[in-house]
Order: structure tokens, then C-alpha cells, then sequence
């Protein structure tokens, strides 16, 4: 659609300027201004510069939470987007009882409080109480996630793709929806293979969502906290201390502000990076679709 | 055959999804000596006691009502200043258009955690602190950008004559846009409602930072629950389980709009 | 090549149908002969497309058979039949060039990979695409995609049949001349049976050597363009076809006389005993503006001019009543004041009995 030139516009975008300037831009400028202080108590801060960000830059402990963070969200990628377009892929198409049903059912964990998944999880992997636990630690295999980091590792990632493989596959199965049957008709007539029909018709018809779908994952699982913090508490150790988790304990908890800030600031920068990468990419994925 | 092979697929995902739900009503409708002293599938001493306690307890139900409450609050302040911006959007082009909507939109990929403890300090030092306002504004600022994203993707579904025409039939701006442009967008505002409805219903760290007593969420009430009293499991999933009910019945009403926002390509 | 046989064919989409209104398509008979070129045409919604599909394959009719030739293909997989449909749409494979997206069908059934080179070539010079062959196929306007989904058809020399489901439908006027006219070409020059459905009148006449049309899931007739044209085998099709359609007015038939009121007009054939409601039907080309008092008495309504001819809205009053009857003049012909009459050309005159034409005995 051809758009009119008309600056009054600008009014009615006032309202969200307002709002949203006054729940970002103050916050923001607050980190901003801590990242560069530092203080001895009693609201006395004094210019440090750059010092908070290169101790961050240097600092062992985000080196290892960066690595755990990135090997988290790449796992969870690789799990849940092909699984994600494989169970839309097998979704019901017809409108009807059974595929109303699925739709529902398949949404759910999607709206469930984040701490409630972590508790649903924590409860389901226990070994005395959950039925994961219980029959891991029947068969004989040594399941702890709160003292084995590799119990601890691995129930996370489970608890993830149980969270939100749906919203892959419910993204990926609008755009199949949207598919003309003449094309599934064409494929017959052609004698195009499964494979040929998912490579040539399928695919390139969910690429658009697909990259929403890529980018929702990356950005909200590289800030997941509130299912880890709940189920493991970061821990054992340090094994499922993500980047998040490690932020809230260092502004919260230790009330280390100044490094707190200088890593939130590197830590939106990196996201919003990588974001507008995707961003770019998915404007001009639609631009071609159209 | 194809079709048993889908229903396969089907069941054995759903089964995935639910296996963890079932286990939590389970568990539910135990007492917890039941649960710590007796594994078993189902309760073998079916009780609604965990439901009692959180219906009569007022530290307890006062927490759905605060989440609700802030909920809502979030959902109206969303699209209210959402519908005018998304219109602004899908309508005009004026200076700086661009660049405005990827800065809302960057709002959104803005790690909860980085905004919680200045939050914390801007809500006390304007006195909001504990106060359902302050949940609802915090949560705004990822609500708005996602609503206006959502809105502007169905408002440009609708062709720009729709506007001409109205206002030659001797439309105001405001008679318009009520009665003629958002019954065409329904469900696009029923879209971005639930969008909002979800990310505000299901968020913790945002909930748990800015309240303490007053406006203190089911979330928040659940967390702290557990760490104080020592762990009343069947309590814990009794709660966990009614958290579970207003989304569940959410989706039920928005089944429908659903597959049609998300073909949109707005999340 | 394959002639193709349906008997005692009905498709409904409800599983329990109970009435006849349930059924999309009604009872069908028809043998669509090896080699030709129809059209099936017919209003939207009148089970058309139900037919093409349940032809194709991708959809199984709840009764009666398909025979391809003299095998039973009912219930044989799309593919099995070896058919070529072209969609409303165009329906491309944007991944690939043109040139995979025509050789696909045929890389599909393995076939050698020179044959294929020489063939795609081949199909590219038929529908004007050699030029294009190395681009991408996601790049192209809507009729280049529409003329690759209609190479993907041709492609393949074996196939049965080639059907074609309102394939211009979002096409520019202008490109449906040019690529109809390659149709009926490609038709001459390969020589397959063709199945062309169409809710276009001009589309399925220029076409097809039989026009099918259908009305409500039934076949009304079956026709070559002429013949639907002089003989409406049904009151729908005088309708249909034609711009404006045939005047259907009520009439008694009495012997070799029809009576519109108390106006007589003589007709060619003699009609015994008709019954139901009869009407007559004579086409606006073949009625004349008069100032003889023989003729029907009208009030001229409107005259439209559309460049080669006029089209003359008249009005009959009839009892309390008033019928509505076109006629087309001549360009150069003046309409004057007192042309107030209408003369009907005799031998062009068709007689109905509930709505179906009645063939009379030749009065002498």
C-alpha cells in the first residue's frame, strides 16, 4: 500500500513514545549511568570510565556464562525448530473438533507462568516424587539434576523444548495453512516426492515465519530465567548459570552495580545485534514472498 | 495410512506435553505425606484439601487477584496507545518512521533481567512501588511494542479506500475509527489482547522486583511460599494448576484468530 | 491419448446425502472423445471443478465409474492416471528456474537426462519461455508463471489428458488472447485430449471444438458452438450464452401458433400436446425493430451502444405485467419513434416444456 506523507502522524505515535521512553529510556539512562560509576555507600558515586566494561569484557565468570548461554540457546535451536515444523507437518488440516483440540492442547505450556513450568518440572524430575525421575531412577540410571550437572543440563533443555517447541510449531503451521491446495495437487500430478514436497512447495512457503520463529526462540531463550532460577537455581555450581541469572545475582544479590550495568548495556547491545540481523533478513525475505 | 502415521505424531507430542500437566493435577489432589511417603499414577486418597487451603487463605487467593488485576491493567494501557500508533504506521509515512519502529520493536528483545533493578528504582522513587500500576506499566514496555506489530500487520490488510470512503460519508476521524475500522479489525485487536494477556500473565522477574506485600503476583506468591515454609508440594501444584485455568480458557476462545494472527508473520 | 468415459457418475460432499440438493454433481453419462478440445462451462458453484477434479484424480466420486479408455481408473492415484492439470493459479516451484520447474515432472519418472534437455528445450519454444530458461522462476509475472504451469502440462507427450481448470482467470486481458491462442495451437499441433473449464462464454467458444455446460451439477448439453448457439438444448444455456442471452418469454402453443398474450406468432414446426410451463425462446440477434402493427406491440426502454451493434431494451406489456425483451440492431440502423413492434425471425424460434427445448414435426 502507498503510504501518505503526513507528519501530524507523529501525534498519534506520541502516546507509545511517551509511554515506552518513560519504561526504557529513564532505565536505560540509570544503567548507562552506573556503568560508568563507581561507589563506597552512602549514594556517592564517582567516573570510572570504561574500567566496568573491560573487568566485564576480561572477567573469567562472563566468559563462562556467555559459553554456557550460547551452547544452551544453539542446543535448543537444534532441537526445537526441526521438531517444531515436523509436528506442524503432522497437525491436523481439516478445521474440526480434533483439530481445534490439537491447537489448544499443543498451545498450552505456551501460557503457562514461567515459574509454574519450572515448578511442573522440578516436581516431574525429582526422583523420590516425579514420574521422570522416578522411572529414569528405576531403570537403573543415576538421574539427580540438582547435584549431576548433566541430569541438571539435561532437564532443562527437555523443560525448554517441552515449553516452547509449540510456538515453533504453531508458527509453522500458519504458514502451512496458508498453502493453496492447487500446489499439493500439482505435486501429485507431478509425482513429486515427500522430500521434493516439503524442499520445494513446504518450506519455502514457512521461510518467512520460520525466521520469526528462529529469532523469537534465539532472543527469549538467550534470556531465559525465571525456569532455570526455579528449577536448579543456576546450580550445581554453576553449571546452569546463564546469563541472566548470573545478572540478577550480581545486581540483586551482590549489588555489584556498576559491573551489573556494563554488562546489561553489552548484554542488550549483543542481543539487539543479532536481532537486527534477523530483522533485515526477515523485511527483505517479505518483500521478495510478496 | 498417511493419516494414522499424523495421528501418531500427534499423540505421541501431545502425551509429551501433557505427561508433566498430568502429574502436577496428580499430585494436586494428594496430601503431601501421600506424596512424599507413596508413589503412585493416580491419588489413592483423592482430596480437594490444597484447593481448600488456597481459596480460604487470603495470602493466596489475594495473589491471583493482583495478577489478574495488573494483567488486565496491561492489556487496556497495551492497546489503547497501540491502536493510534499501529494506525499511524500502517497508514502514514512521515520522518523517521522507520527507524521509530525498530527501536519499539527492540524494546521487545530487551532482556527482562537488564530492566529489573532499574525499575525497582524508578517505580520507589516515584512511590509506585508495590503497586499494581507499576507491574502493569513495567510490563508495557515489551506489551506495546508487540501490539503495535501485531495491529499494524492487520491494519494494512485493510485497503486504504475503506478511510476514503468514510470520510466522504461525513466521518469524523474518531466516528470512523470506532464504528467503521476496528469491527474490521476484531480479531486482529483479539490477537494482540492475547499476546499481551500472555506475556504479562506468564512473566516473573518483572512481577517479583516491583511488589512486595500489596499488588504481590501468584507467581511471586508461589516462589516465596515454597522457600518459606518448607516445600507442601501437593500445595504448590494446587496453585500451579489454577494458574494453569484462565490460559488454558484464553486459547479456547482465541483458537480460531490464532492460526490467523500468527499467518500474518506478527508474533 | 485416451478417451475418457464416466458412467453413472455422482459426487456428493456430504457423506450422508439426502436429497438431491445434496449432491454436487447429479447423475452424469458422457464419453469425452480421444483428441479433442472441450470446454465444460458453466456459472461458479455449478460442479465444474468437482467434475475436473474427480477426472483427475483428486477427488473420488461417491458413485459410478472413470474409465480411461477402457480401464477402470476410479479409484487410481492422480499420478496412476498420468493426466496434466493447470491450475486457476499458478502453481511454480519458486526454488528452481523455469528450466527445472518444467523439467520436474519429468525428472520425477526418471527419465534419460538428454531426453529431458531436448524436451524442456522444446516446451520452451511452445509457450515462448526459451528466452527465460535460467531464471528463477519466483522473479516472473503472473502469466510467464501461468505459461510454466501450463509447460509443466505439455511436457510429458503420454499423457491421457490435459485439463485446465479457469486457467487465465488471473491473467490481463490481453495475455488471455495471446496464450488462449496458443492453447488452441498446442491443441492442433499435439493433438491431446483437453478438458477446459471456464465460467467465461468467449473463453469456451473460441476454444473448444465441444462446449459441455453445466448448470446446478448437471450437464444441460452438449454442443458444439454453433449448435449452442442456434439450439439451446435448455432454456439456461439460450441464457448463459449469448450477451445479452436468449429472450425466454411465456407463451401458449397451440398447433403450429404461439400466443404471447393475445399477439399470434406463426412458428416453423408443429407441437402436440405440450405440458408443463411453456415458453419460447428466440435470441436478440434475430428479432427486428418495425413500425408494422403485425408485429408485437413494445415500448422501447433504452438503447445501449456498444460500438459494432446497438442493444435495444424493450418492454411488452402483458396483462398487468410488463416482459422485458432485448434486441441487437445494426450500427447504422436509425431508431425512429414509431418503431414500435417487434417481428421475430420464424425458423429461429425454439419451443420449451419446462425449460428443456421441444423438437416439433415441420409444419408445412
Amino acid at each position: 500500500m502507498k503510504k501518505t506523507l503526513n507528519q501530524k502522524a507523529w501525534f498519534m505515535v506520541l502516546p507509545v513514545l511517551l509511554l515506552v521512553a518513560f519504561s526504557a529510556i529513564i532505565p536505560l539512562m540509570t544503567v548507562v549511568n552506573y556503568s560508568v560509576q563507581d561507589t563506597f555507600g552512602n549514594n556517592e558515586f564517582f567516573w570510572v570510565g570504561l574500567e566496568w566494561f573491560e573487568e566485564i569484557l576480561h572477567s573469567e565468570r562472563m566468559h563462562d556464562a556467555l559459553s554456557r548461554q550460547a551452547m544452551f540457546t544453539a542446543i535448543i535451536l537444534l532441537i526445537e525448530i526441526p521438531l517444531g515444523i515436523f509436528v506442524a507437518l503432522h497437525m491436523p488440516k481439516n478445521k474440526g473438533f480434533w483439530s481445534s483440540l490439537c491447537l489448544v492442547l499443543v498451545a498450552l505450556p505456551l501460557l503457562i507462568p514461567w515459574n509454574v513450568v519450572g515448578t511442573i518440572w522440578q516436581v516431574f524430575g525429582r526422583v523420590d516424587i516425579g514420574l521422570l525421575g522416578h522411572s529414569l531412577a528405576s531403570l537403573g540410571i543415576d538421574y539427580n539434576y540438582t547435584q549431576n550437572s548433566t541430569a541438571a543440563w539435561f532437564t532443562i533443555i527437555i523443560m525448554d523444548v517441552w515449553h516452547w517447541t509449540s510456538l515453533v510449531v504453531l508458527l509453522c503451521y500458519a504458514g502451512l495453512q496458508s498453502i493453496p491446495d492447487a500446489y499439493y495437487q500439482a505435486a501429485k500430478i507431478d509425482q513429486a516426492s515427500r522430500w521434493n514436497v516439503f524442499r520445494h512447495i513446504q518450506l519455502p512457503k514457512i521461510k518467512g515465519v520460520l525466521l520469526i520463529a528462529i529469532l523469537l526462540r534465539f532472543m527469549d531463550s538467550f534470556m531465559i530465567y525465571t525456569e532455570p532460577f526455579v528449577l536448579t537455581g543456576g546450580g550445581p555450581g554453576n553449571a546452569t548459570t546463564f546469563l541472566s541469572i548470573d545478572l540478577v545475582k550480581m545486581a540483586i544479590g551482590q549489588f555489584d552495580l556498576g559491573p551489573a550495568a556494563a554488562f546489561s548495556l553489552m548484554y542488550f547491545l549483543g542481543i539487539l545485534l543479532v536481532s537486527y540481523v534477523f530483522y533485515t533478513l526477515m523485511v527483505n525475505s517479505e518483500g521478495q514472498g510478496s | 495410512m498417511k493419516i494414522n502415521k499424523s495421528a501418531c505424531v500427534m499423540v505421541l507430542y501431545i502425551l509429551f506435553l501433557m505427561l508433566p500437566i498430568y502429574w502436577l493435577i496428580n499430585m494436586s489432589f494428594k496430601t503431601n505425606q501421600d506424596i512424599l511417603n507413596s508413589f503412585s499414577l493416580w491419588p489413592n486418597n483423592f482430596t480437594f484439601d490444597n484447593y481448600i487451603v488456597i481459596f480460604t487463605d487470603p495470602s493466596w487467593y489475594k495473589g491471583y487477584l493482583n495478577s489478574i488485576t495488573y494483567v488486565v491493567m496491561n492489556t487496556l494501557i497495551s492497546l489503547a496507545v497501540a491502536l493510534p500508533a499501529a494506525y499511524a504506521f500502517s497508514r502514514y509515512s512521515f520522518m523517521g518512521d522507520k527507524h521509530l519502529f525498530f527501536w519499539l520493536l527492540s524494546n521487545r528483545m530487551a532482556p527482562p533481567a537488564v530492566f529489573a533493578l532499574p525499575f525497582f528504582q524508578l517505580y520507589s522513587s516515584v512511590g509506585l512501588f508495590d503497586t499494581h500500576i507499576a507491574v502493569a506499566l513495567a510490563h508495557t514496555l515489551f506489551n506495546v511494542p508487540l501490539a503495535v506489530w501485531i495491529l499494524e500487520g492487520f491494519m494494512r490488510g485493510v485497503p486504504k479506500e475503506i478511510d476514503e470512503t468514510a470520510y466522504i460519508d461525513g466521518y469524523g476521524f474518531f466516528g470512523f475509527f470506532r464504528k467503521i475500522f476496528m469491527p474490521l479489525i476484531a480479531s486482529g485487536i483479539g490477537v494482540a489482547a492475547f499476546f499481551c494477556f500472555m506475556f504479562s500473565w506468564v512473566e516473573l522477574l518483572l512481577s517479583r522486583t516491583l511488589t512486595s506485600v500489596d499488588a504481590k503476583s501468584i507467581a511471586a506468591t508461589m516462589t516465596r511460599t515454597a522457600s518459606a515454609s518448607g516445600l507442601d508440594w501437593g500445595l504448590l501444584a494446587a496453585a500451579g494448576v489454577l494458574t494453569i485455568i484462565p490460559g488454558a480458557l484464553v486459547i479456547y476462545f482465541v483458537r480460531n484468530h490464532i492460526a490467523k494472527g500468527f499467518a500474518l508473520g506478527r508474533v | 491419448m485416451a478417451k475418457i468415459t464416466l458412467s453413472n457418475l455422482a459426487h456428493s460432499y456430504s457423506k450422508t446425502p439426502a436429497s438431491p440438493s445434496d449432491f454436487a454433481l447429479k447423475t452424469i453419462d458422457h464419453i469425452w472423445e480421444d483428441g479433442s478440445a472441450y470446454a465444460l462451462l458453466g456459472p461458479s458453484g455449478c460442479g465444474k471443478s468437482t467434475l475436473l477434479n474427480i477426472i483427475s484424480g483428486l477427488l473420488a466420486p461417491s458413485q459410478g465409474k472413470v474409465l480411461f479408455d477402457d480401464n477402470d481408473v476410479t479409484s487410481a492415484s492422480t499420478s496412476e492416471r498420468n493426466i496434466a492439470q493447470v491450475f486457476q493459479f499458478p502453481v511454480v516451484y519458486d526454488t528452481m528456474t523455469v528450466r527445472q520447474n518444467l523439467a520436474f515432472p519429468l525428472k520425477n519418472r526418471k527419465l534419460g537426462a538428454a531426453y529431458i534437455d531436448s524436451r524442456v528445450n522444446d516446451v520452451a519454444n511452445m509457450i515462448g519461455m526459451q528466452d527465460f530458461l535460467n531464471d528463477k522462476a519466483s522473479g516472473l509475472t503472473a502469466d510467464a508463471k501461468q505459461k510454466i504451469s501450463l509447460g509443466r502440462g505439455i511436457v510429458r507427450e503420454d499423457v491421457n489428458a490435459i485439463l485446465f481448470d479457469e486457467p487465465l482467470t488471473v491473467i490481463d486481458p490481453q495475455m488471455k488472447w495471446e496464450l488462449r491462442t496458443q492453447l488452441k495451437a498446442l491443441h492442433q499441433q499435439l493433438g491431446h485430449t483437453m478438458i477446459y473449464v471456464t465460467h467465461d462464454q468467449t473463453e469456451a467458444l473460441t476454444f473448444a471444438d465441444k462446449v459441455v455446460v453445466m448448470s446446478e451439477g448437471e450437464v444441460v448439453q452438449v454442443g458444439t458452438p454453433t449448435e449452442l448457439f442456434e439450439r439451446p438444448a435448455h432454456t439456461f444455456v439460450g441464457f448463459f450464452i449469448g450477451s445479452p442471452g436468449m429472450n425466454v418469454l411465456p407463451v401458449t402453443v397451440v398447433g403450429s401458433k404461439a400466443m404471447i398474450g393475445n399477439h399470434e406468432i406463426q412458428l416453423n414446426s408443429t407441437y402436440e400436446q405440450l405440458s408443463g410451463t411453456i415458453e419460447m425462446g428466440i435470441r436478440p440477434e434475430y428479432i427486428k425493430l418495425s413500425n408494422e402493427p403485425s408485429g408485437l406491440a413494445i415500448k422501447i426502454d433504452r438503447v445501449e451502444d456498444v460500438g459494432h451493434h446497438k442493444i435495444v431494451r424493450t418492454r411488452h406489456a402483458l396483462d398487468d405485467q410488463s416482459l422485458g425483451i432485448n434486441v441487437i440492431v445494426k450500427e447504422g440502423l436509425e431508431i425512429t419513434d414509431d418503431m414500435q413492434y417487434l417481428v421475430f425471425e420464424r425458423e429461429k424460434i425454439n419451443v420449451y416444456a419446462d425449460k428443456w427445448l421441444q423438437d416439433g414435426k415441420a409444419a408445412i
